[in-house]
């Protein structure tokens, strides 16, 4: 065996070390990939039904489930943002808006410097109808913006008055556990329930604040905020009122109010 | 080397010689980790796995690591099979691994998988060191099953998701127990366990 301490000896090993390990990551990697796709799938689609609020809290479901009570409750809908209208030629099944929007021909750049520091918009955006008795009862609306660390990924679900929000969850972010992981919280989430989206203007005017904010009716425009996790509540903030806004889904939901909730 | 031997590298790290009661070593992930016993098992799983195969490869090439290098190469091979076990958990047991969030990334810094790499793989054949590696991870298991499920039993009145004392604001009688879903509890807990751990074993406690 060579001298195990001279340096070309040092380099080869560190490299024989690297290449091994590298060629077991990548495998694992490229082999469980479809697998984790599908469960993101899952749990999105699960995300669009606990907001819905058509999965009670700790309700444990199997992914056929998910997928039934899915296809049961929800129409998935592609609109234009821009103009808010329906479009037909696009299946929303494989409709995806994360990868609409970085390409250049589907998507158009963000206003510079928007608060939610979202970069590019894509030209379709999915809708999610939850329906009842043959209406819509609410409407569920995705949005991301940045937090702290993250790009936080989630959905708004507004009732059929296109004003009053039923619901707020996130599916992707990586935030720190226990202050913007917070997030997740059921209770957190659950404060946003009642509150109202957009003030006398037409513009939003719903807040993440800095403490705590009152009942759903006397304070309806503000959600408290996170304890120690200013930057991640500011952040939410801003992509909600970016996502309700002109750029987002206001020209959508004007629409969709003016033609009495279809 | 004898089964005797092979026996204890086991069974010795579950109470004489426990990581965390005794090694006082991955302290950080016990706390998070065990609010929930479902949540407590799956990082004993991965940890268990993680600390024996990196003993079991550091041990196979110990003879050909240059020692200047050894502890990045340890490295290398731990972080390695961290993204592996993660990867598996993200495509087998989803939500899971969406609430250890960091923490399975954190098993790279987990002191224990470097600590038994460094302590004894280096210096003992495979066998030996993959056995080390179970029964140390058994031994931070055992810690952190015995916390997930005090945590859980007490904190929320469920194990495994599973009512078993049913909580006022659901209609029971249990009022739940805010401090055992806190990170302190965890301290608390951990702590108690050193103590029953040298009482009843009163050769661990240092001399003065």
């Amino acid at each position: 065996m060579a001298d195990r301490n001279s340096t070309s000896y040092m380099f080869f090993f560190a490299g024989a070390v690297c290449l091994v390990c590298s060629i077991f990551v990548a495998s694992s990697a490229v082999a469980l990939k479809p697998k984790q796709d599908a469960n993101k799938v899952v749990d999105r689609q699960k995300k669009v039904l606990s907001v819905a609020g058509l999965i009670r809290a700790g309700e444990e479901l199997g992914p056929d489930v998910v997928a039934e009570r899915f296809e049961e409750n929800i129409v998935t809908k592609v609109i234009n943002l821009d103009t808010g209208e329906y479009v037909d030629d696009v299946d929303p099944a494989t409709y995806d808006m994360r990868k609409a929007a970085v390409d250049p021909a589907t998507s158009v750049a963000a206003p510079a410097g928007n608060p939610a520091k979202v970069l590019r918009i894509p030209n379709h955006a999915l809708v999610y109808h939850v329906m009842r008795d043959g209406a819509v009862d609410n409407l569920i609306l995705p949005m991301h913006g940045k937090g702290l660390w993250s790009t936080l990924y989630g959905f708004l679900a507004v009732e059929s008055d296109a004003q009053t929000v039923s619901g707020i969850v996130f599916y992707e972010h990586a935030e720190t556990p226990g202050l913007g992981g917070e997030v997740d919280n059921p209770r957190w989430r659950s404060s946003w329930k009642g509150r109202k989206i957009y003030g006398e203007d037409g513009q939003p005017k719903i807040s993440v604040i800095k403490g705590a904010a009152g009942s759903a009716s006397s304070d309806p425009f503000r959600v408290d905020g996170l304890s120690g996790a200013t930057i991640t509540s500011r952040g939410v903030s801003y992509l909600v009122q970016f996502w309700m806004g002109d750029d987002g889904f206001k020209p959508y939901l004007d629409r969709f109010t003016a033609q009495g909730g279809a | 080397m004898s089964s005797k031997q092979n026996r204890e590298a086991v069974i010795d790290p579950l109470l004489n010689n426990n990581p965390i009661a005794v090694q006082v070593l991955g302290i950080c992930s016990a706390l998070a980790v065990t609010t929930k016993l479902e949540t407590a098992l799956v990082m004993s799983l991965a940890v268990i796995v993680v600390v024996s195969l990196s003993n079991l490869a550091v041990s196979t090439i110990r003879n050909y690591i240059p020692s200047s290098i050894r502890i990045i190469v340890q490295l290398t091979i731990i972080a390695s099979l961290v993204i592996i076990t993660d990867q598996v958990l993200k495509a087998y047991v989803f939500d899971v691994s969406k609430q250890l969030s960091v923490f399975v990334g954190l098993i790279i810094t987990n002191c224990i998988v470097m600590g038994r790499a460094e302590a004894y793989a280096m210096a003992n054949p495979p066998l030996a060191s993959l056995l080390d590696g179970v029964g140390n991870g058994l031994g931070y298991s055992l810690l952190l099953v015995i916390v997930g499920a005090v945590r859980e039993l007490f904190g929320a009145g469920q194990l495994m998701g599973v009512t078993i004392l049913p909580l006022v604001r659901d209609g029971g009688w249990y009022p739940a127990n805010g401090l055992m879903v806190l990170s302190p509890a965890a301290f608390f807990l951990i702590g108690l366990a050193i103590w029953v751990i040298r009482t009843m074993k009163p050769e661990l406690v240092e001399s003065e």
